[in-house]
């Protein structure tokens, strides 16, 4: 295979009456995707100059017509970037600037706003895109024009400077990936994934390319209803969904609410999450309700594809045990490194990436690049490429790598080394406690640990902590919130917290 | 009994620079978001004495001020 859409073409041909792509609102079968994909695709190499190796933005809601205009592009011969409609423009313009797309696809609703951010770009109507009758002979054309190291699409992160960096990921880097994740937890034509994540957050791919590989139905859950979850688990058995891939938070809402005392239980089977360290409190609440169920703790950075190493829940834990991300993903080495050696045994280190995931770099960011994808310095005998994560990492004893938190997050104090992490996971388990980040205010050489919870447990969690903790890692301050602050992504946003300081 | 103002308010309070209309839809227009909604049930349940249970975490009672505002009265009924 060189192509992602050959994996929809084998699909379409195998299940085309089967449910292929959901929203609220709207069904596709296989067939009704395969079609709509390429009619996206002829419609977009019809526009004045070639989108073939060039990039796209895809200005649209979350939804079955932005997959389909996605999958649009890679039909076209280009590559596609995700923009997120909810982000003020200035940001979106930013994405743009580096971009310099070939074309913009919107819809009805973005139409106004994207043609202003286009400026003399040509800007696509999916409505009238979708519904084009497909050239199939261009379209297979187009399809031999492109190779497997070509780009699939560009995905912006934040990066510490502000300026976002696009992770330029391939063909290849996706056929790897969802081969791995379809084979690893088993997707049939029989899973139904519950999309959590935006289309333009890593995690997505997993959802998307998981389904076009395995012919699984993908279900884009409603964003409004992670906000009343027990109307949400209510529409994940409407939908008959039995596989989740989501967000630490987004699994919190509902075990903070009990959410699955009030309600039938979802037919759930498969439960992974990634993107954030996984409260195990939480997941306890989880695995209560779902014994039999496969839990699945995944780790990876967006450079990575979306995951380069996993855990799978083979024993208990308790409330204030942290989970290990576990082992590498096929066609995924992994190294841990102190500067340009090998950790010794037992010593933290850097994680590093090597093989068939990791993306080709940051897209038009020849310097940032150089920074993070380097050359393998424990292997020199032929030019190969590392990935620096930037994240700690250790093995227990078990030869389980365990996550210790960010190179950069990590804090100095007293003379001592202290990962945040490790303070959160032992506060976690404090009964009451819906969520917390401890936050190293540099300025006045101070541990605070914000949280939420549904009572001030302030005393409760000092006591807590000072049984668990060594001195130098008590945090001098307790700082209740009425919410957590998260980033788009769902993720605790932990640049807001320190601007509280 | 509570009124409208005092809603919109608390609305405000949590989600500053929304000055929503009694009947203005709040949630599927994607107003307040999930960090939002949370944060508006911590200040309702401080302020007002009344518990929301989950079963009353649901998009009907929070769809516009008037109906969050249906909702309290509710509670304090009950």
């Amino acid at each position: 295979m060189h192509h992602i859409l050959e994996l929809l073409d084998r699909t379409a041909s195998e299940h085309p009456r089967a449910v292929g792509f959901c929203d609220e609102t709207a069904s596709f079968t296989w067939e009704q995707t395969s079609r709509a994909v390429h009619g996206v695709g002829t419609a977009l190499d019809a526009l004045p100059g070639s989108v073939l190796h060039r990039p796209v933005g895809v200005y649209m809601e979350r939804g079955t017509a932005a997959l389909h205009a996605m999958l649009g592009v890679l039909a076209a011969g280009g590559f596609y970037t995700v923009l997120d409609t909810a982000q003020p423009p200035e940001r979106v313009r930013a994405i743009l600037d580096q971009l310099e797309p070939a074309a913009l696809i919107t819809d009805v609703a973005h139409a106004e706003v994207a043609r202003a951010l286009a400026g003399d770009t040509p800007v696509l109507d999916y409505q009238a895109a979708a519904a084009t009758e497909a050239n199939e002979a261009r379209v297979a054309a187009l399809r031999q024009a492109v190779i497997d190291t070509d780009l699939a699409y560009v995905l912006f992160t934040s990066g510490s400077t502000g300026l976002p960096k696009g992770v330029a990921i391939t063909h290849r880097n996706v056929l790897a990936y969802s081969e791995w994740v379809v084979s690893t937890f088993g997707f049939s034509p029989d899973t139904v994934l519950g999309n959590q994540t935006p289309f333009y957050f890593s995690m997505s791919v997993t959802d998307l390319y998981g389904a076009l590989r395995s012919g699984a139905c993908l279900q884009v859950l409603p964003k409004r209803l992670f906000s009343f979850p027990v109307q949400l688990l209510e529409y994940l058995c409407a939908r008959q969904v039995n596989t989740l891939y989501w967000v630490p938070s987004a699994l919190g809402i509902v075990a903070n609410w009990k959410a699955l005392d009030y309600t039938a239980a979802p037919p759930l089977h498969t439960i992974l999450f990634a993107g954030e360290v996984m409260p195990t409190a939480k997941l306890n609440y989880w695995r209560s309700h779902y014994p039999k169920a496969r839990f699945a703790n995944l780790y990876g950075p967006t450079e990575t594809t979306d995951i380069c190493a996993y855990y799978e829940l083979d024993r208990d834990f308790r409330d204030d045990e942290s989970l290990p991300i576990g082992r590498a993903c096929e066609n995924c080495g992994l190294l841990v490194l102190c500067g340009d050696r090998p950790a010794a045994p037992g010593e933290a280190g850097e994680l590093c990436v090597r093989g068939s995931f990791v993306a080709a770099g940051y897209y038009r960011q020849p310097d940032k690049t150089a920074q993070r994808f380097v050359p393998n310095p424990v292997q020199t005998a032929c030019p190969e490429t590392l990935y620096r994560t930037g994240d700690l990492v250790q093995y227990n004893d078990r030869g389980e790598l365990v996550y210790c938190g960010r190179l950069d997050n990590q804090i100095k104090h007293m003379g001592y080394r202290i990962e945040p992490g490790e303070i959160e996971t032992a506060a976690f388990g404090q009964e009451k406690l819906d969520d917390c980040a401890c936050v190293y205010d540099a300025a006045r050489d101070k541990l605070v640990l914000f949280f939420q919870a549904k009572k001030d447990v302030t005393g409760e969690l000092r006591a807590r902590l000072a049984g668990r903790l060594p001195a130098y890692m008590q945090p001098a301050e307790y700082r209740r919130l009425r919410q957590m602050p998260h980033n788009a992504n769902g993720k605790v946003d932990r640049k807001a917290l320190a601007a509280m300081l | 009994m509570h009124t409208i103002e005092e809603i919109i308010a608390m609305i405000e309070e949590v989600k500053p620079g929304l000055h929503p209309a009694p009947e203005e839809e709040l949630v599927k227009s994607g107003k307040l978001d999930s960090v939002d909604i949370m944060s508006l049930v911590m200040a309702l349940t401080g302020e007002f004495d009344i518990e929301i249970t989950p079963l009353d975490l649901k998009e009907e009672n929070f769809r516009t001020p008037q109906a969050i505002l249906a909702m309290v009265q509710r509670l304090e009924e009950e």
